[in-house]
């Protein structure tokens, strides 16, 4: 393990809380936990002993399925916990479900919530080590580290790269841990979209914004596409799903222009025919499985690190 | 009944006193101010070096009862207001049922009476119901004492009824308190939009969903000639928009609350998604703060008002998503005041007073804010130096959700007298 730094953090709710050099600690974990799910017997003793919950009162399978992986892998004993929202707004509140929870004697909580700060009100009231798995338009962190690493792994490097951050960004979680965590290892970040996805004050986060497709992809070394839901066209954000299509879709065409050996990441699930063409989701250009097998390093990485840390 | 206080620095607007001088109060009224006064009483209290004041007004009040006694009663009310320095407060009508009607501004009215600690003025439901579509009956509100009219909590949506409203009680001679915000632009929104809501992922309520509204509020004001005060102004568009139309002669008035010249959105951010920092409308930026000081001090903003919003703290226990808005501030607002205005030399206390008391008392019609001799015997003595630290424990207020809980403010009352009887004592 790297021992430049030591991981004091009882949680992990966010990147933009925290330095270049925790966020590299990371991902130098990860990458020495990568090899462990290629083995024949994928699995290390590190968290032997320990408990951790996955609470997620949003539903998700692949976050989900990869931490729970990522514990397992680590030893750890595992419960999954899946809450609708709507059942505990009429009666227990999330924190009293958290701390019943923790009485059972919990090292780690996993949490996801519909609502931006949900971990942060829990992390202050117990306990247990909090891991964000995404709250609300907030933050995913496990999400952008997995990110960070993938494009790592396939650029070399991330200081003085040029990332593009495409589609529905008012509502994404996933582009505000990428701008956060890319802006502290030197990457430049543009944001492109529709001006109606793109939150105000974005420029503040130190990121460029792009209208056309374009001219945001044509000296890009990376992409990273969001999912587009129709709700948001249903709420007047955007005309329509084909005139989105049309003019932030990645297909064969916009690849032509775009630079050569971009990489395309999308967090998933993918919307076929929408955010991209199935030939260009499938194409060489993209790693969108390799960042699900990535997850599991970085996910196993944070749980790690959590769990050893000192003090 | 004899209260003597002696050797205060007396500050009465009203009548141009800013020095030291002894007030005496007889028989639930303000007899005599004047350098020294010799006379026995039945109490004499020194007040060296304390602010002696007419008792601070607040015209926009939440005070929960009937309906949410959970949150809040007219006797725990009646308590945090005089710990607060506030001898009146005005209830806003957003109470279950709403006070649309003769029977609940009756029952409010009496109850203020009953309890005796804090003057208790009732506002009227500008429309029957709040629902926005008929306008209440304001005669028979008038008849039942009420003095103002307010859909406070929403907005007047229809123009139309926004401007029979205005025509019909300015009959009356009651003013019309108008909650600013188009709820179409507001919509699902929690905290101000700009870069804090876009880092914290937090739906936004843009500064111009108050600022449109005010913008229509004025153009019907213009029309109408009635009389129109505008509530919790947040913005630096409001401000300005407010200050060009009272340049213009118009017949209008406005009232801002301390934690909007105290507190910006940073304070969702630092705070780690409080729900204590989540009121409507939200708390906004260092350039709007600086306008509403700015505001207070040319006399665009006239008075400074709590908006006294309190909720259990089951209720904001919860996700910022979820978390009703609204803050308690009867007990926090003279102290902020104090810190914020007087220490940073925004207003001087004459001014101060004007805008927590006299011109509250102004706009509504009541025979307060002075010590004018005859004047209702409502008067605070204010600590300006005395420390005291917010906690669940020093508040009376039946709720705790206030973002100060847990520091140490600056500046209290000592002694609130209310129609001539001691209140509230530290």
């Amino acid at each position: 393990m790297p021992e430049t730094i030591n991981w004091t953090r009882k949680d992990l709710l966010g990147l933009e809380e925290l330095s270049k050099e925790e966020i590299e600690l990371i991902l130098e974990t990860a990458d020495s936990f990568k090899e462990v799910s290629e083995r024949p017997v994928k699995k290390v003793p590190a968290l032997r002993g320990k408990t951790v919950v996955n609470l997620f009162f949003e539903s998700s399978t692949r976050t989900r399925t990869s931490f729970e992986l990522a514990a397992k892998r680590l030893s750890a004993d595992v419960v999954n916990i899946a809450i609708q929202t709507s059942s505990v707004s009429k009666g227990e509140t999330f924190k009293d479900t958290a701390k019943n929870i923790e009485a059972m004697k919990i090292d780690i909580i996993i949490m996801r919530h519909a609502a931006s700060g949900a971990p942060h009100m829990l992390a202050r009231s117990v306990k247990s080590s909090v891991i964000n798995a995404g709250d609300g338009s907030h933050e995913h962190p496990t999400q952008g580290l997995l990110d960070i690493f993938t494009i790592k792994q396939k650029k070399g490097k991330i200081e003085g790269l040029k990332v593009v951050i495409l589609g529905d960004i008012t509502h994404s979680r996933v582009a505000r841990s990428n701008i956060w965590g890319l802006k502290k290892l030197g990457a430049e970040v543009t944001v492109c979209g529709p001006r109606t996805l793109i939150p105000t004050g974005i420029e503040s986060m130190g990121v460029k914004t792009v209208y056309s497709i374009k001219e945001a992809l044509k000296d890009a070394d990376v992409v990273n596409v969001l999912r587009i839901q129709n709700e948001r066209q249903k709420r007047g954000l955007f005309p329509s799903i084909r005139e989105y299509v049309n003019r932030f879709g990645i297909d064969r065409d916009v690849l032509a222009g775009a630079k050569k050996g971009l990489v395309i990441m999308h967090p998933g699930p993918i919307n076929r025919g929408v955010e991209l063409t199935t030939e260009v989701a499938d194409g060489n250009n993209s790693v969108i499985l390799e960042q699900v097998t990535n997850g599991i390093a970085v996910r196993m990485a944070v749980l790690y690190l959590i769990a050893q840390r000192k003090g | 009944m004899k209260i003597l206080v002696k050797n205060g620095h007396v500050i009465d607007p009203a009548n141009k006193i800013d020095g030291d001088f002894d007030v005496l109060v007889e028989n639930g009224k303000v007899r005599e101010v004047s350098r020294s006064i010799k006379e026995s009483s039945e109490e004499t209290i020194d007040a060296k070096g304390k602010i002696v004041a007419p008792g601070l007004v607040d015209m926009h009040t939440h005070l929960r009862e009937p309906g949410r006694e959970d949150e809040e009663t007219f006797l725990t009310a009646s308590k945090a207001a005089v710990k607060g320095g506030f001898t009146s407060m005005c209830a806003m009508p957003n109470t279950m049922p709403p006070c649309d009607n003769q029977g609940v501004a009756g029952f409010i009215s009496s109850e203020g009476k009953r309890i005796g600690l804090c003057n208790i003025y009732v506002i009227g439901t500008i429309t029957k119901g709040r629902l926005g579509e008929e306008i209440s009956e304001i005669g028979e509100l008038k008849a039942a004492g009420v003095v103002a009219l307010s859909d406070d909590g929403s907005s007047v949506v229809n123009s139309a009824i926004m401007r029979r409203a205005l025509e019909y009680a300015d009959m009356f001679e009651l003013p019309i308190i108008a909650h600013c915000e188009d709820e179409a632009l507001s919509k699902d929104g929690v905290m101000n939009e700009g870069f804090v809501s876009t880092a914290l992922g937090l739906r936004g309520i843009p500064a111009i969903s108050e600022s449109t509204r005010v913008a229509r509020e004025i153009e019907l004001c213009a029309m109408t000639k009635g009389r129109l005060h505008i509530a919790h102004v947040s913005t630096k568009r409001s401000v300005e928009l407010i200050r060009d139309a009272k340049k213009r002669g118009l017949n209008i008035t406005c009232e801002t609350c301390p934690h909007y010249f105290t507190l910006t959105d940073e304070s969702v951010k630092i705070s780690g998604f409080d729900t204590n920092t989540k009121m409507n409308p939200p708390l906004r930026t260092k350039d709007d703060l600086e306008e509403i000081k700015k505001g207070l001090m040319d006399g665009t903003i006239d008075c400074i008002a709590t908006d006294h919003a309190p909720h259990t703290e089951d209720e904001k226990d919860t996700d910022f998503d979820s978390a009703p808005f609204g803050i308690i501030g009867l007990e926090t607002a003279l102290s902020l005041a104090i810190m914020e205005l007087i220490d940073k030399k925004v207003l001087d206390w004459p001014t101060l007073i004007t805008r927590m008391s006299l011109s509250p008392s102004q706009i509504l019609g009541l025979n307060k804010g002075t010590l004018s001799p005859g004047s209702d015997g409502d008067m605070v003595i204010i600590d300006p130096a005395g420390k005291w630290q917010v906690t669940k424990g020093s508040l009376e207020s039946k709720s705790k959700n206030t973002p100060f809980l847990g520091e140490t403010l600056k500046g209290a009352a000592v002694i609130t007298i209310t129609n001539g009887k001691i209140s509230y004592r530290l």
